[in-house]
Order: C-alpha cells, then structure tokens, then sequence
C-alpha cells in the first residue's frame, strides 16, 4: 500500500514571538515584526532593518551547555524541534530509534558562530593567518552546517536517516520534502523535519547589501516588508526556524494522531539561468506546481490559497506571479495568494518550513494569513493578495512555493485531511 | 474541488527500480586529476599529502594536507566564473566536465527536467568566505563584494553546475560532513526513481584556508604527527587522527534505462542506507553495522556477496576500533578484505565519499583492490583482513562503501557491476 505522509506536530521560533501560537497570532492579527537591527550594530549599512525573534534561551528551555555549544540557528531548531514532538503527542521513546528520522534545512548554517569566532581569531580581520588557538572547541560545529540536524537527532533520540538540506532559500521546502520522501519510500516512519537560519550579522547584511538585495527602507522599518506593492524595494532579512512532525498517515491515525495535513505533492525544479537572476515568465517555478499538482492527481482548480515566495523585490514578485498564472490558468484570479514575509521578513533557508507550518496552521484553522503592508499593488502584480487583513476562507488544499540563489524552485501541496483532496493519493 | 487526469505540461516519465548506473568519474583529487592519474597513484601507493601551499603554515600544528597536484583554474573554470566562485567550486566545475565527458552521454538530447545535479558540501567556500570577512572588518560594508552572496553558501556547487549544464530538475544539497557524499549518490537513485534520466552527483570541498585548518583543529581530531608518511593510518596502533584534504569526485548517475541504451558504465548503485549514532552519552550502541547491514539489505545481497569494504577510517583509535567491530560483526572475522586508500588523500569531507566510491567501481572495473598505503598492520584487536603493503588481485563484484560523518552521520553503499 502506498505510504503517505501527514503534519501531526508544529513548532515554531519566529519573528513576533516564541512559539505556534505566538506566530499565528502574528500572522492571523497581520503584525509586522520587522524593526531596526539591534543585534549588531548596523549604522555603517545600506540595509538596517530585519525580522528578529526576541529569544531567551534559558526561558526556552535551553541548558546551560546546549547555550553555549550551540550557535543561534542551532537554539531555534531544538527549540523547535521540542515544541513540534509535544504538539504532536507522539512517544518517540516508544519507537525504534532507527525509525526515526531527521531533515533539517538551512540556507547559510551557523553562520553566526561562524563570524563571531572569525572576529576573535583574526583579531577583527587583521590577522590572515588567524590564531587557531582562540578557537572554542565546538568552532568546527559552526564551520559544518550539519551540526544544526546533529542537534535536532541528539534532542529527539533519532538513529535513522538523518540530514542537512542545504539549497539555499529553498531548504525549508526541500528539507520537508526530503522528509516525505524517506517516510513515502519507508525508511522511516517518523521525521522531524523542517528549517532554522539565524543570519542576522554583519557578512550576511554585507553581502545582501552589496547585490542590493534587502530594502533599504530604514525610515520606516515597520512597513519595510512590502511584497506585491508597488513600492517594494527588498527583502527585510529575518531569523527563525519552524519544525514538524511528519508520520506515515496509517501509524498517525491508528494512534489517534491530530493531523493538521497530509503532504501530498513535492517538486523541485531549476532555471540553469542564473545564481540570483530569475526570468519574468516563472517558467520552472510553473513546472514544480504543475507536476506537484500531477502527484496529487489535483486539477489546478483544486488549489484554495498559495502562499508565495513574495519575498519584495520587483523580479521575484512578477517571477511568481506569472508562474501561478501559467500553472493554475485563470483560477490564480480566484483564490488569494499572500506572502508572510511581510510580517515576518525573509529568514533564507527557513522560511521555507515557516511558510509550510503557516500553511498547516491555516488548514486547521481555515484562515489565510495576509499580506501586510500591501498598500498600492505594482500593477503587473494584478492576482488577490489578501492586503493587510488576514480572511475567513474554506481551504482543502494549499500551495507553498520557494525561489531560491541557484535557480531553484519548490512547490509543496498540502491537503486538509479526511477531503477528497487528500484522498485523491499521490503518484510520482 | 476537482481531481485530474492530466495537468502536466509535459509528460510524468516513468518511474523505474533497476538499479542506476554510474556512467561517468570526474577526479580532482590530491592523487590527481582525471580517472588515469588518480588509479595510477592509487595503484602505485603514491599520496598527494604534502606541506600546505595555499597558506603559510609554519605556526599551526597541522601542516599537511591532501592537496590537488596541478589544478589549473584558468583552464579548469570558465573565466567569468573563477571570480564568482570558491576554490571549492573550481575543483567541483573541471571534475564535473570531466564526469559528463567521461560518461559519453548527449547531455543536449535528454528533455532539461529529467537531468539534475545533486551535490554534497561540508563546509562551503570557506576561503572565498575568511577573504569577504577580511575584508568587512579590516574595511566597512562596503568592501564585501557582490560574489559572497553565491560563492560561500552550501548549495553554491550545485547551482553553478545547474546553470552551466542547463540541467533544470530536482536539484539538491546535502551537508553530512564526511557522510554526505553518500547521502547525496543515496538521493541521486532516488530521483532516478523518480524520472531522472541523469543526475551529476558526488562532491568536491576545499576548506584549506587558515580559518578553516584552525576550525578543524578544534575537533581535536587531526593527527599532529610531523611526519606525513605516518600522520594518518587508520587501523594502525599508530593511529593519530588524520589530515584534511581537498577535492573529491563528481559522477555522472544514469537511470537503468538510459545507460542501457548506450551499455555503459563502472558499476551499479544497488544498495543505499543511512542512521546516526545516538549520543555518547545514552549509551547506546553506533549504528554503521545496523546501517551497513541495511544497505546491504537493500540491495539485496548477504555479506558473503560483498568482496571489498572501503572503510570510512577514521584514523583515531575509537573510531577505527568501532568500524572494524561493526565489519566483524557483519562479515565475520577477517571474512571480506577492507581498505582505506584515503591515507593518499586525507579525509575530503564532502569529497572523500565520492572519490571512495570512483576508486570502488575502478576496483570492479579493473579486479584489483587498493591497498591501505601506510598501515602495515591492524592494530592489535582489530579482527580485518585489511589489504596492505600492495594492491590485491581478486575478482571484485560487489563492494560496500561506508562513510561517518563528524557528530554520527553514517552511510553506506553497495555497488555492483
């Protein structure tokens, strides 16, 4: 019989406050959490604004050694990871270790740790040939962007498969649908899955500003997200991490599991055009949803709401936009389609599984988050954004979309459970 | 709400469970360059583990590496690349012509969503990387150019590669330090399962700048040995730990079908799993022989089928001690001849499995298993027919790949002819 898989626990660190509910009320109230940097200090940059999460990690849960080993975007994803196996009410002690899976996604890994060392052992750039003995011992930990799923394993006792995605913006998608594929295959019959990036710091700051990439809004750093609108100019650059339970539907439902969704197409493809440059027609964008749709055996017409990429830029906005109407044909005019970056900015290789878990939490509670700060829309942006207010709305089955650095595109669909959408199976 | 019969713009190709082919090797190793070099060096014990060039390394306790003899960039990496690229990448674009080349296939005539590149990488540009934030800090923001962005990050090699051979499927980036390069061939079949025609895959790493030696110097585990001939000798009761290395293999992975119309290839993926040791301090036992035992399993093979073990070797006595445990368990005492001929290189990270896995289908192709250049005995307690002193003839048709990656990543792969 074919193995498929469902959402049965959701954990989240986002911008706008710890925790699955703190992060719906931010969405589900349309509140933005992007403001001026205070992390670092970032006068000497183009781009001051970001999305960051007010984090305690002792208040978290953290242990003392855990605070220290482990790099911010390592804190979020364990914090997470602990949240979404409670939601979930699964005994993971009760099952083969070598059942259980991990797959996590990051875009740039501990890049925080990374530099902060780099600052001490090179005595802020002045030394080429850095002193390895100002190295704290778990500095290889940050250097390999494998420990944030090492540390997620360590936390939930997982002995299978166990992964670091790593696609850039598209990892969070591509870490879940890694996921579904060892469950779907049967590697696994349990995965905690999803994604944590924590780059707010100077060489990434540096990097988005040197490419103009990021907004350069700092006069107004509230309204600085603005996807769709025809004032956009960048992405607001975010921290934080979301993380699921994903199980094989017959285990989760002969447990009496609460399903939030069954995940039921997962695509990727690639442009081959170029590493940060994207063509207005959203050609390979349309491909991943098109065949995502073809393993849910779903007409496009089956889609209820999309939750884009809508990063805000200009090219990523109009590249989406025309890949939702060359995949769903006139229905993109139907349906609202929003982007949550607005309010919780564009945190890389995380947001991917932060989108996934606003989806779940939209299925389960049939409202579309909106997008803030969606005042004036660009006019070659003309499909219905859910501007500013989140929307009452009958969903069965949702799209999540990534674009990503490297060409890359991912569509995910998710059903609500119990629907002739979910039951329609998968086929690839 | 509807259900479909058919949306696709093109057509769903089918899905297929023989077993992938690996049509195509791209080396850029410290053995060498290209298939010939590498098994050359291989065959004949020569090691590409030299003092480190790329930096000045007199006041670090490690000073030597694996490092690729005669890399050529301007002739290896298309010029407008080399400056957007890392040195990671370089490596990864010339073994990746190489493997494409190597394969014979007409990359042109298969459809663009059928061919993919899935890469593994442990550590990013870490040099182009520690030359940005050089520049921040010695500087201001302004100083740190518009190539970061896509040089240092894991998915760089694999984006590059997809632009460059206009392969627009499934991409995909897995970073399991030493085991990723098995991960990433593990998910390769996969997508060949899925459709895929050809998928690049392997991997190449190239973390030997300052910061990345002195961010590998904190695991404790690279060997402080000064001389290079006995720094790293897995297996032995010598055994220090080991050196770094640069380079790796890219291959070229071909559904059973499209290899078969051309009837071609090294050898067959068959097998393919993968675990991850609890933490130490649970008590509970590794799992590479569960893994090993899986894999195996999965292709369908007993213990008796399999005639080489590449071993994963990690040269640091507890490590080697669990890995010649886990092959005694699953073969029986000194049963199946196992070799590590990554003393000639040094551990390559996100290389090392891939060029593991090229020297295993050379062995297939040519009968002959690598010797452990080094090692002139297991140490005492340690229950392998470990292949010393000189290659061993003997007829090789299927062999296991094992590869262990720093925190408990595990992985392994069977090939066959």
């Amino acid at each position: 019989m074919t193995r498929r898989a469902v959402i049965t626990g959701v954990g989240a660190v986002a911008p706008g406050g710890v925790g699955r509910e703190a992060f719906w009320r931010t969405l589900s109230e349309g509140r933005t959490a992007t403001r001026l940097i205070s992390l670092f200090d970032a006068g000497a940059f183009r781009s001051r604004v970001a999305a960051e999460v007010d984090f305690d990690p002792a208040a978290a849960g953290l242990t003392p050694r855990q605070i220290r080993r482990m790099d911010r975007a390592a804190q979020f994803a364990v914090v997470s990871a602990r949240e979404a196996v409670a939601d979930s009410g699964i005994e993971l002690a009760a099952l083969a270790p070598e059942r259980v899976a991990v797959s996590i996604g990051s875009a740039v890994g501990c890049t925080m740790g990374l530099e902060e060392e780099y600052v001490t052992l090179s005595d802020s750039g002045r030394k080429w040939l850095v002193d390895h003995e100002y190295g704290v011992p778990h500095l290889y930990g940050y250097m390999i962007p494998s420990t944030l799923a090492a540390e997620v394993a360590w936390e939930v006792g997982a002995e299978g498969p166990v992964a670091l995605v790593s696609t850039g913006c598209t990892s969070g998608l591509d870490s879940i649908g890694h996921a579904v594929q060892l469950i779907e295959e049967g590697s696994a019959d349990v995965a905690v899955a999803g994604a944590t990036d924590a780059p707010i710091s100077p060489i990434t700051s540096a990097c988005f500003d040197a490419i103009k990439a990021t907004t350069p809004n700092n006069d107004d750093p509230e309204h600085a997200s603005r996807p769709f609108d025809g004032d956009r100019d960048g992405f607001v650059l975010a921290e934080g991490s979301a993380v699921l339970v994903i199980e094989e539907r017959e285990a989760a439902l002969a447990r009496g599991a609460r399903i939030y969704a069954e995940i039921v197409g997962f695509a990727g493809r690639s442009n081959a055009y170029h590493m940060t440059g994207l063509k207005p027609d959203g050609r390979e964008m349309a491909e991943a949803i098109t065949v995502a749709l073809d393993q849910a055996r779903l007409d496009p017409t089956a889609v209820d709401y999309v939750n884009a990429h809508g990063s805000g830029t200009k090219q990523n906005d109009r590249h989406e936009t025309a890949a939702f109407k060359r995949s769903l044909g006139e229905h993109a005019y139907d349906i609202p389609v929003s982007s949550i970056k607005s309010m919780v900015g564009h945190s890389l290789g995380a947001i991917g599984s932060i989108e996934v878990a606003a989806c779940a939490l939209a299925l389960d509670r049939q409202v579309v988050p909106p997008t803030a700060n969606l005042k004036t829309k660009d006019p070659l942006c003309d499909l219905d954004y859910v501007p500013v207010t989140a929307r009452e709305h009958a969903m069965d089955v949702v799209l999540s979309v990534g674009s990503g650095f490297g060409g890359f595109q991912t569509a995910m669909l998710l059903a609500r459970p119990g629907t002739a959408a979910a039951a329609a199976g998968r086929s690839d | 709400m509807t259900v479909s019969t058919s949306t696709a713009s093109t057509p769903t190709p089918s899905t297929s469970t023989a077993a992938p082919v690996i049509t195509g090797l791209g080396i850029v190793a410290p053995t060498g360059i290209g298939v010939e070099a590498h098994w050359a060096s291989v065959l004949a014990g020569k090691s590409g583990i030299g003092r480190i060039e790329r930096f000045d390394p007199t006041n670090y306790p490690v000073r030597y590496a694996g490092q690729v003899p005669g890399f050529d960039t301007e002739a290896g990496v298309p010029s407008r690349l080399i400056s957007q690229t890392d040195h990671w990448t370089h490596l990864a674009f010339a073994a990746g012509e190489a493997a494409l080349a190597d394969s014979g296939a007409d990359i042109d005539a298969i459809p663009e969503y059928e061919k993919a590149v899935v890469t593994s990488s442990s550590s990013g540009g870490t040099e182009f990387g520690q030359k940005e934030m050089t520049a921040l800090y010695q500087h201001d923001p302004t100083w740190v150019g518009a190539y970061q962005s896509i040089a240092w990050f894991y998915a760089a090699t694999t984006g590059q590669l997809s632009i460059r051979h206009k392969m627009r499927g499934p991409c995909g980036v897995l970073a399991c330090e030493q085991a990723g390069g098995l991960d990433a061939l593990g998910q390769a079949r996969r997508l060949t399962r899925k459709g895929a025609r050809l998928v690049v895959t392997g991997g190449t790493d190239a973390s030997l700048c300052p910061y990345g030696l002195s961010a590998q110097l904190t695991t404790g585990k690279l060997s402080r040995v000064p001389d290079p001939e006995r720094a790293y000798l897995p297996f032995d009761a010598e055994a220090s730990g080991y050196l770094p290395g640069e380079g790796g293999a890219i291959l070229v992975l071909e559904s059973a079908e499209a290899a078969a119309e051309r009837g071609t290839g090294y050898g067959r993926i068959l097998g393919y799993a993968a675990g991850f040791d609890p933490a130490p301090e649970s008590g509970r036992p590794r799992v590479l022989r569960r893994t090993a035992e899986a894999a195996l399993r999965d292709a369908g093979l007993a213990p008796a089928d399999i005639d080489v073990v590449f071993a994963d070797a990690a040269g640091l006595a507890a490590d080697d001690r669990d890995e010649a445990e886990a092959i005694t368990q699953v073969f029986g005492p000194r049963r199946v001849p196992v070799t590590a001929p990554k003393t000639l290189t040094g551990r390559l990270y996100g290389g090392g499995a891939p060029l593991d896995v090229a020297t295993a289908l050379l062995s297939l192709r040519h009968g002959v298993v690598p010797h452990t250049a080094g090692v002139r005995e297991p140490a005492p307690g340690l229950e392998i027919d470990l292949v010393t002193d000189r290659p061993r003839e003997l007829p090789v048709r299927h062999a296991l790949v094992l590869a262990r990656g720093h925190g408990g990543f595990t992985s392994a792969l069977v090939l066959g002819r």
